[in-house]
């Protein structure tokens, strides 16, 4: 099992990634959409954690480019809750499940990732 | 205790009211009275104009005919008088031109044309003869007035001269009012004779009293000095003198008014003519203007109930009217209370998101980490001396660093407005709101450009509310942009204070939008729940801190608004520009 996390905060995308691996299921990350479209064109991701707010390609539109590349690729949003109005675009776009709200649970991101891939 | 009279309207003490941008937009009170006064001068002016003429034109209408009555009777009258006195003349004549001089000397056929006239007239008392020496050789009647020599009368003159005489009325030996007729009659030796008679008085009073006189009036015969010649029911029996001044003689009937005591007479007048007598006609006018005076009570009555009504009516129309308009206005006012707080909620509200992404991403950081460093303790053997635990928790002290610095600006940014003002360093005030902004306009790529030229001076103002000013004009400037779009602001010195300049790449203002941007609840962006205050806010703010705020766009190309603060404190330190 392969996560791709993208997240404009180093050290979020970082910490998390190691946490999963620490937890056996291997974590990779990304600091812009324009390095997570270069990562999944060399490596195969069961799921990308996209965090919705980032400068240039948000996680919105980097989930559609995501999936024009690989089709088979599941996706969960990560946001700051910052802004109503963005979050209610993603919510009513991926659905509020796909949804984890900073600062998150560990336990809880695991748990929906595999929701995510017993689907 | 005070107590407001129960009828006063609302708008009639406004003390309590509020001054400046909420105050009033009338003097409820003038206005009111305004509207009374122009709608009671509009109404009862014309209404006062038609009764002052009526009254007058009435009033003119009555006394003409009033005029033309009296006339009439006294026309009427003297026809009757002087046909009366012309029968007894022209009888006379005919007596002296049927009889000779001779005949008429012998005392039976005197006596037997006297008994003719008698029969005929019924007031000829006696005839007489008089030759042309004056002497009355023949007489019949009830008295010895044989041989009376009248040579040296006055009448006997008269009646030589113009061949006629028709005396005053007189007593004479009866007692009885009566007056004389002689006429001359000419013989053919060059000589003549005079036949004289004596004439009661019944028929004329009879002709005098029977024509009814309006309004209490009275009808008599006075001579030319005033004295009665009949009976008067004003001013008493025949030879009693009038107490009135005699009219001026006139040719034809007169009509005059004269006051009589306290009382207005209107007197119509006639002189007959060779007779010595003059005719009058003497009326009350109050009497006679009696009914039209009732008339005019009754009708000013009812003119005064119904300038009350219109009185009644205009007070209460014009204070329901005013009183409406107070309270539409108190209902702006409020209206524009509660938009503005609408505002600032939706304002708080913006804030808060932003400032809630802001501390999030620190905290996940440190949830994060100290996340792993548990995961390190429970699913690592080795953690004692690990350099990388060191690291996350210097790491988590970073992010711990970054949430504090987050809500030191809050604080800084977030504090009420009190109106407390300060030496403020322009840069500075853009450079808090950018830090709020700025992580709005690093998502949708926006270049934000700030540059503070050197010896921009500082200003005096409220922290806050300068604040509020420049988050308006930001906040309006990237709604009007597209994602990567481009903002500049720019500080510089101008003669007499500084002027911050901010310019957008944004899709402009039509212009005959941006004439009335500045107004209360204008607002394009109704769809994206604009309240129309921002910038009517930003513009009052602005003002309240002494300066102007002007305005120039073109659609498709930006918006540029530009500041003018005046200077309060000498040019601060250079300042390095950053983009």
């Amino acid at each position: 099992m392969k996560i791709l996390i993208v997240d404009d905060e180093e050290e979020l995308a970082s910490t998390l990634a190691e946490r999963l691996s620490l937890r056996g299921i291997d974590g990779r990350y990304a600091l812009s959409g324009d390095e997570a479209l270069r990562l999944a064109t060399e490596e195969h991701f069961d799921v990308a954690v996209l965090d919705i707010k980032m400068p240039k390609l948000g996680g919105i539109q980097l989930k559609q480019r995501l999936q024009e590349l690989r089709p088979g690729m599941r996706f969960l949003f990560l946001t700051g809750h910052g802004s109503d109005r963005d979050f209610e675009a993603g919510v009513t776009e991926v659905g509020e499940k796909y949804y984890l709200v900073k600062p998150l649970d560990i336990e809880q991101l695991i748990a929906k990732i595999r929701d995510l891939l017993r689907r | 205790m005070h107590r407001r009279f129960a009828l006063r309207p609302l708008f009639w003490s406004l003390e309590g009211e509020p001054v400046g941008p909420y105050r009033p937009l009338f003097h409820f009170r003038r206005l009111w009275k305004t509207a009374v006064l122009l709608t009671l001068f509009v109404v009862l002016s014309p209404l006062g104009f038609m009764a002052v003429v009526d009254h007058r034109l009435s009033r003119e209408v009555i006394e003409r005919d009033i005029h033309y009555q009296t006339m009439r009777l006294v026309a009427n009258t003297r026809q009757n008088i002087t046909f009366f006195l012309s029968e007894r003349k022209s009888s006379l004549a005919f007596i002296e031109r049927d009889n000779t001089y001779e005949g008429l000397s012998q005392p039976l056929r005197l006596t037997a044309l006297l008994d003719t006239l008698q029969k005929s007239f019924g007031d000829f008392t006696d005839l007489g003869v008089v030759n042309a020496e004056g002497l009355q050789h023949t007489y019949v009647g009830p008295y010895t007035l044989g041989g009376i020599n009248y040579r040296d009368e006055e009448w006997f003159q008269v009646a030589r001269e113009t061949g006629i005489y028709i005396s005053e009325v007189f007593l004479g030996f009866r007692r009885q009012p009566h007056l004389v007729v002689a006429v001359k009659d000419d013989l053919p030796n060059g000589s003549f004779y005079i036949l004289r008679t004596s004439i009661g008085l019944n028929t004329l009073n009879r002709i005098l009293g029977e024509l009814e006189v309006s309004g209490q009036g009275d009808l008599f015969l006075v001579n030319r000095e005033g004295v009665l010649q009949t009976p008067s029911r004003m001013f008493g029996p025949a030879l009693e003198k009038i107490p009135l001044r005699m009219p001026p003689y006139a040719d034809w009937i007169q009509v005059i008014e004269e006051a009589y005591g306290s009382e207005t007479l209107v007197i119509g007048y006639a002189y007959i003519p060779d007779t010595p007598f003059v005719l009058l006609a003497v009326k009350n006018k109050a009497n006679l203007m009696a009914s039209w005076q009732k008339s005019r009570r009754e009708w000013s009555f009812f003119l005064a109930g119904s300038v009350f009504a219109i009185v009644l009516v205009i007070l209460g129309v014009s204070t329901h009217l005013v009183n409406q308009i107070y309270l539409a206005d108190r209902q702006r006012t409020a209206m524009l209370h509660h938009m503005e707080y609408a505002n600032k909620m939706a304002s708080l509200g913006r804030l808060s998101a932003g400032i809630a992404h802001e501390i999030n991403n620190p905290l996940a950081i440190i949830n994060e980490k100290a996340g792993l460093i548990r995961d390190l303790f429970l699913l690592k053997k080795d953690y004692a001396e690990d350099p990388k635990l060191l690291a996350l928790v210097d790491s988590i002290h970073k992010s711990v660093e970054r949430c504090s610095r987050i809500t030191r600006r809050l604080l800084h940014f977030a504090r009420p407005s009190e109106g407390r003002v300060e030496e403020l360093q322009i840069g500075e005030v853009i450079e808090e709101v950018l830090g709020f902004l700025g992580k709005e306009a690093e998502h949708r790529s926006i270049r934000v450009s700030v540059a503070v030229a050197p010896g921009t001076p500082m200003i005096r103002a409220d922290r806050g509310r300068m604040q509020e000013i420049f988050l308006n004009l930001v906040d309006n400037a990237f709604g009007a942009m597209e994602d990567g779009g481009r903002l500049e602001i720019e500080a510089r010195p101008v003669e007499g204070g500084l002027q911050v300049r901010v310019a957008d790449n944004g899709c402009g203002i039509p212009a005959a939008d941006l004439q009335r941007i500045f107004e209360p609840f204008f607002t394009t962006k109704d769809e994206r729940g604009g309240t129309g205050l921002g910038l009517s806010i930003t513009y009052g703010l602005v003002e309240e801190a002494g300066g102007r705020i002007e305005v120039s766009s073109e659609v498709g190309k930006g918006t540029e608004f530009r500041l003018f603060f005046p200077m309060t404190a000498p040019p601060a330190r250079p300042k390095e520009s950053r983009t």
